[in-house]
């Protein structure tokens, strides 16, 4: 900014005292000091960090090695030629378990929302509707997911109704949907809980009806507060696509099971892992920074 | 004097086993401040609540103009229509830009388009001095933008009364007269205000009416002159000195 001269500046300028920060700054020696100081000490730390990581591994490794089974475990589940002969048919059952897992998601999230929202309503004609509610996530949150695909997998058929799907992988779908439906219904319900009644008042204030306010100004505080769980639920339903196998399409682990059976080798069990944990894992990352980044956020808003 | 726009008889409200207010008798003129002073848990807020039909009565009436506001019939939704509120914690939307929380009940409740509703809303910031703060997000506001934004909101349905619950008390002492200038300019323009506050002095400038509450009920009432520099109730007289001694 230009500056008008004025009485007060056509007077000798004061030494210092006012210096605008970043300019001609230099850190005092105390200040210079300390940071050496802090560097060294890093820089230990990480060297530590290192030496134990790598003692650890050391370690473990010898002692599987060392162990009186290595041999046998090694040939059984670490045979390269084997690994490499079984992985494309593997990864090609396992696009099966993607499949599985994209369409599930897209299905279990409108059930859990669909839930969630009835659950947290209030309006009396959906009583009804409600206990249903409850008694769903009750029921289907306490039995195992395995046996809930054996029973939609081979009871579903069994009523022989019209229109009833007959593909395995289906009815896997349906079996991890309401499974799922019900934790992530639970997830959803917990998160409109967590949005705060003041900022239901101040909807409500503004003439906003119920369903106005639930759209607007809670569903969407409600996601974004549930977004890290949920997202674990996606990727625990991930994994237990493989669950599915027990009712014979041939997704990843059904693949490998038959390839392990055929050559009395268990290496593929060791491929297919190894393609879920490469979903898995990006997945996990992506998660922890949303927590990171939602935990950020909480501390702004609470004016830290 | 003609109809008050707000009239409340007899009214009562207990939180609990607790009494809040005991019977409440209060008129509010058309164009009228009133404002309602009082130690904390005085009623001030449980008062406005009841007003915006928040809390629901124990007993007695509150009219708006010729509604009965606590009659249980009445759809609160469009009763609350006509009235605007504003909280000592501002309880902007948080997900919303501030222009997006202003234009929120114009456009799903009175179904404003959403370009008309937008111009408004830009009119409403300017005239609140945050014409530039259209596209931040609340928690990129300082306390004072938050509480001018959410008058903007309140404001934004033109109601016809609007409730100040202690608008000023979550703020830093020199934001605090930012948003009182705000409340001193929607006098000028004849707004209906009724606000609970703790700033004696932005009382005795703007208020037409001060009404003193205590234990739940209304202990002394009248201009702000009288109620502030010659208060006739022993108890308003001990609550004035505790708090002009701060």
């Amino acid at each position: 900014m230009e500056q008008q001269p004025t009485a007060e500046l056509n007077q000798p300028a004061q030494p210092s005292g006012q210096a605008s920060p970043g300019q001609e700054y230099r850190p005092s020696p105390l200040q210079q000091e300390r940071e050496r100081f802090r560097r060294t000490r890093k820089r230990r730390n990480s060297w530590i960090a290192t030496l134990c990581t790598l003692a650890f591994l050391l370690a473990v490794g010898a002692a599987a090695v060392a162990s009186p089974g290595w041999d046998r475990v090694h040939s059984l589940f670490l045979d390269g030629a084997e690994f490499r002969r079984t992985l494309p048919a593997i990864l090609s059952g396992f696009l099966l378990n993607i499949q599985m897992f994209l369409i599930a998601e897209v299905l279990i999230l409108a059930l859990g929302l669909l839930v969630a929202l009835v659950r947290v309503t209030r309006a009396p004609g959906l009583q009804p509707v409600r206990l249903a509610a409850t008694l769903y996530v009750d029921v289907f949150r306490g039995v195992p997911t395995l046996l809930l695909v054996f029973l939609v997998g081979f009871g579903l058929p069994a009523l022989q109704l019209q229109g009833t799907p007959t593909q395995p992988w289906v009815l896997g779908v349906i079996a991890l949907v309401l499974s799922y439906g019900a934790y992530v219904g639970e997830v959803l319900r917990a998160g409109l809980n967590s949005v705060h009644p003041a900022q239901r008042n101040a909807a409500r204030a503004l003439g906003l009806s119920e369903a106005q306010t639930l759209r607007r100004v809670i569903l969407p505080q409600a996601v974004r507060n549930v977004l890290p769980p949920l997202l674990n639920d996606f990727i625990a339903l991930q994994k237990d696509t493989a669950l599915v196998a027990v009712l014979g399409p041939l997704e990843a682990l059904r693949v490998a099971q038959i390839k392990a059976d055929f050559a009395f080798n268990y290496t593929p069990y060791l491929g297919a892992a190894l393609l879920f944990i490469a979903v898995t894992i990006p997945l996990t990352r992506y998660a922890d920074r949303l927590q990171r980044r939602a935990a950020q956020r909480t501390w702004a808003e609470a004016g830290a | 004097m003609s109809e008050p726009l707000l009239r409340i008889r007899g009214l009562r409200k207990s939180h609990g086993s607790r009494l809040v207010l005991r019977s409440i008798d209060l008129d509010v003129a058309e164009h009228q401040v009133v404002c309602l002073i009082g130690g904390s848990g005085s009623g001030k807020s449980t008062l406005l609540r009841c007003v915006d039909l928040l809390d629901v009565v124990d007993d007695g009436t509150v009219h708006l103009g010729a509604t009965e506001l606590t009659d249980p019939r009445l759809d609160a939704n469009v009763a609350r229509r006509r009235i605007g509120i504003v909280f000592q914690a501002y309880n902007l939307f948080p997900h919303l830009s501030v222009l997006d929380n202003i234009t929120l009940a114009p456009r799903q409740v009175h179904k404003v388009p959403r370009k008309q509703a937008e111009e408004s809303a830009r009119e409403l910031l300017a005239r609140l001095g945050l014409a530039d703060k259209a596209h931040d997000y609340p928690d990129r506001l300082s306390g004072g933008q938050q509480q001018r934004a959410a008058i903007a909101r309140a404001l934004a349905t033109e109601p016809e009364l609007l409730l100040f619950d202690e608008i000023t008390s979550a703020l830093d002492p020199e934001l605090v007269g930012e948003v009182l200038d705000v409340v001193a300019d929607l006098k000028q323009r004849g707004l209906t205000i009724l606000m609970a506050t703790h700033e004696m002095g932005f009382a005795r400038e703007a208020a037409d009416q001060v009404c003193f509450l205590e234990d739940g009920v209304i202990r002394e009432q009248g201009t702000a002159e009288q109620v502030l520099t010659d208060p006739r109730h022993g108890s308003t007289r001990r609550f004035l000195s505790r708090v002009l001694e701060r």
